[in-house]
């Protein structure tokens, strides 16, 4: 068996893969069901109806989605110049301390929810300043160091949360203070429970998109991704490419965990996120990293997450089926993605 | 030399059929090898040599037709069964590990490294050696040997594997005249112990010096089989394009003031290539300068430096009359310099852009962007311009250019290249790989860039080449320059000998 390049795939090859990996998604959640002992129509009925079946739902699924889209597209935008940013969960968290500093009183005013946003944006940006450097000048492997950097990211904010940044009212839980009223973000209309985040997101992702398509920045990211050395000889300065967008997805991912602390919770803890930054990742894979693509796979995710956490109470299956299905669905459409672009033949 | 057609047949392809979607690489083509003889399988590129060859060694699988070896079939898609069978190939990239001595080379892949003694493959490779006319140390790291050593490891790789049948692909692209006559001779040897050999190349000279006779296939098919004894070139270039077809020849002017020079610029070695050794070099406007030498030679280190990839470890660069002080591919199409790059694959082109993003990759910032928004709507008409003004055959400027053919690619880079109005052309390899149609109007832009005053920088494997289009030709060996010779006052065999580093030698000694 070997594989063979397809010239110009055909529309039905590239709408109907992946259509089918979503029906094999299915196919194997129905099986997770089954071996957990539930009938799988009813599984995927609770899940669907989890996630999408109340007005409820619907904004829960949108809240959870938010901080997806930013690390979604903080990915994005770094995969797409082969910047290999394996580091969302780690700015997350940069940003998410930024808006507690700003947010805790040190500021006053209307001037706080900007001047903290743009804060963790710099924040997030110059938490991958290092690691693309050392790619740049000295040839390190972005993988390794943007994922290491996550994990001491996380030690530092246990240590933030248990010293210098402890709330004195916390009972003893760690956890930083609660926000200032005029740090919070109010929510999109009054009395639904979703924030402003998810309109930030929506625009951050428009903005990403006409930035790749339409600024020579955006020229030169796709440029540099696609081919460096072909992007060197046009004239077009690499690493400064390379760098800019480095900061830019830093400064993206930094927006997710400043949105869950200024939105949402209201302070910080250090489970702020339960992986944001990595389910970013698939997200931003499904999407082919496409920025508006984001939107749509962000809300996907996050409506099989709420959805499975409504059917786990109600049908008793655990909620690992969440990830499973997540990790199911990333890898067929992989597989649909290469498949695509080559056919296998025997012989 | 066997031309006696009584011979027995050691190989036969009959009727070979091959499609790739619309595209039918190989029509029914049938083909027959005798024992000590060399057939030549000529054809311009893409005219489906190398599919033909990739069916007999089963890396492809026919939709129709059989292959026979010694009378018997071949089993289709099997790899090993052409080695098996007797069949060696040479392809024109060798397939040698660098850090491993010739004989270790030699051995692998064929039996594990302590299967038989060494000292008995050490005897049978000086055996081949000596029988052949392949001189080598068996010992010698194959990382250091030249190009034309490397070669003769890969056909010793052959011939230790027991070969009966081989096949050489361009063998000679990456030779000198020189290196090329020894292996002709090699060639001669073993045809007359009883060998075949298929002989695939688009060189006419050499086709007509080597083969007996003479396959040639155009879009597939096979379109003429000739005894060459009994044809000329002429005869056998109208079969492989299918018609008259004359290559562009520059007459000769005067030419003008010095735009480009270089003063004792010298640079670091790399590895295995050569570094420039305090090379002095004038382009001149209106003329075209030719750079000869075998590839690998420093050719790399000087089209980074005239580009703009690189500056000078020693020495000066003069633009103008003056020294640039910073010096980037920007800073040299900023100053007037196109550069036609040698690898349009990895260097000149992005390949799953489309035609439009490719066409703006030089000038995006300066002549396509305002405060930087791309405007792409001036970007597609420049396109649109290149298209039809350089004859690239597309659907359209929204064509990823990963699916047009070679020439109509160049042409797409040269069209980029040229449409600035560049007073400084750097044109390095701009017709290898092309079809002859292709190659006659890229040379012909070429001397028409020239004519209009641009100083033209032609640097080639191809000595015919550069001897029919230069007004001046030096010639570049392991990193040395040779003096400027004035058009037609060297012969392709003197050339040769400075591409070989015999006259630098004698030059130095004298």
């Amino acid at each position: 068996m070997r594989l063979e390049a397809i010239p110009n795939p055909s529309a039905a090859r590239k709408i109907g893969l992946p259509a089918l990996a979503l029906l094999a998604t299915l196919g194997v959640a129905m099986l997770l069901a089954l071996i957990a002992g539930a009938n799988p129509f009813a599984v995927l009925g609770q899940i669907a109806r989890g996630a999408l079946g109340s007005k409820l739902a619907i904004l829960e699924t949108l809240n959870r989605a938010t901080p997806l889209i930013f690390t979604g597209l903080a990915v994005a935008v770094a995969f797409r110049a082969k910047l290999w940013n394996i580091g969302a969960e780690a700015q997350l968290y940069a940003g998410a301390i930024m808006a507690v500093v700003l947010g805790t009183g040190a500021l006053g005013s209307p001037l706080v929810l900007p001047v903290s946003a743009g804060a963790a944006m710099l924040a997030g940006a110059a938490l991958l300043l290092g690691p693309v450097l050392l790619k740049t000048r000295l040839g390190v492997d972005e993988v390794v160091t943007t994922l290491l950097l996550n994990f001491i990211m996380l030690l530092f904010v246990s240590y933030l949360l248990e010293g210098p940044m402890k709330d004195p009212m916390g009972m003893g839980w760690p956890k930083s203070p609660a926000l200032i009223p005029e740090a919070r973000l109010p929510r999109i209309v009054e009395g639904l429970r979703l924030h402003w985040g998810f309109a930030l997101a929506i625009i951050a992702a428009v903005a990403v998109w006409v930035i790749q398509t339409r600024t020579t920045l955006g020229f030169e990211i796709r440029a540099v991704g696609q081919n460096p050395e072909a992007a060197r000889f046009a004239g077009m300065p690499v690493n400064a490419v390379l760098v800019k967008t480095a900061l830019l997805s830093g400064g993206l991912a930094a927006l997710a965990g400043w949105s869950e602390v200024a939105g949402l919770k209201g302070h910080l803890s250090s489970d702020l996120s339960p992986g944001f930054g990595y389910t970013g990742i698939i997200v931003a894979m499904l999407a082919l990293l496409h920025p508006l693509g984001v939107v749509v796979t962000a809300i996907f995710v996050a409506g099989i997450f709420v959805g499975s956490d409504a059917m786990s109470r109600a049908a008793g299956v655990p909620t690992y089926i969440a990830d499973m299905l997540l990790a199911t669905a990333l890898l067929f459409m992989v597989l649909a993605i290469l498949l695509t672009r080559v056919r296998v033949v025997r012989g | 030399m066997s031309r006696d057609s009584g011979a027995e047949v050691v190989l036969r392809l009959d009727r070979i059929t091959r499609r790739f979607g619309a595209l039918t690489a190989n029509d029914a083509v049938s083909l027959t090898l005798r024992r000590g003889e060399v057939v030549a399988l000529l054809g311009e590129n893409g005219a489906g040599k190398t599919t033909l060859m990739n069916i007999l060694f089963g890396h492809y699988v026919a939709d129709a037709g059989s292959v026979e070896v010694f009378g018997r079939p071949l089993p289709p898609g099997n790899p090993r069964a052409a080695l098996a069978a007797g069949v060696g190939m040479v392809h024109q990239h060798f397939s040698l590990a660098g850090n491993l001595t010739v004989l270790e080379n030699i051995r692998l892949g064929t039996e594990g490294l302590w299967s038989r003694s060494r000292a008995g493959a050490r005897e049978k490779v000086a055996r081949l050696s000596r029988d052949f006319g392949l001189a080598v140390d068996p010992d010698a790291r194959v990382g250091r040997l030249s190009v034309g050593e490397r070669q003769r490891v890969e056909i010793l790789k052959a011939l230790y594997r027991d070969a009966r049948i081989l096949i050489l692909d361009e063998p000679t692209a990456v030779l000198t005249p020189q290196e090329a006559e020894a292996l002709f001779a090699t060639l001669r040897k073993a045809t007359a112990r009883g060998l075949s050999v298929i002989f695939i190349s688009h060189k006419l000279h050499e086709v007509m010096a080597i083969a007996d006779r003479c396959v040639v296939l155009r879009h597939g098919r096979v379109v003429g089989e000739v005894d060459t004894h009994a044809t000329d070139k002429a005869a056998l270039a109208a079969l492989m394009v299918g018609g008259e077809l004359s290559l562009p020849r520059a007459e000769a002017r005067v030419p003008g003031a010095v735009l480009m020079r270089l003063d004792q610029v010298s640079t670091p070695d790399r590895g295995a290539a050569p570094g420039l050794k305090a090379v002095t070099l004038e382009l001149r406007a209106g003329q075209i300068t030719g750079l000869a030498g075998v590839s690998g030679n420093g050719q790399a280190a000087l089209a980074e430096i005239v580009g703009g990839l690189a500056l000078p470890a020693a020495g000066h660069l003069w633009l103008h009359g003056q020294e640039p002080e910073t010096w980037t591919p920007r800073e040299a199409l900023a100053r007037g310099v196109a550069r036609i790059p040698e690898d349009r694959h990895h260097q000149g082109s992005i390949a799953d852009f489309d035609l439009t993003e490719n066409a703006v990759l030089e000038g995006y910032r300066t002549r396509f962007s305002r405060r930087g928004w791309m405007d792409w709507r001036a970007a597609r008409a420049f396109a649109e311009g290149i298209i039809k003004g350089y004859d690239v055959r597309c659907p359209g400027p929204e064509t990823r250019i990963r699916l047009l053919s070679g020439g109509n690619m160049q042409k797409l880079i040269l069209g980029r290249a040229l449409a600035p109005g560049p007073e400084i052309i750097l044109a390095n390899q701009p017709v290898r790989g092309l079809d002859v149609g292709a190659i006659a109007y890229v040379q012909a832009q070429l001397i028409a860039a020239r004519d209009r005053g641009a100083a033209v920088l032609l640097i080639s494997e191809d000595l015919d080449e550069i001897m029919s289009l230069s007004d001046v030709v030096h010639v570049i060996s392991q990193g040395r320059l040779s003096p400027a010779f004035a058009r037609g006052t060297m012969t392709a065999a003197e050339l040769g000998l400075w591409m070989a580093g015999q006259k630098f030698e004698e030059a130095h000694a004298a």
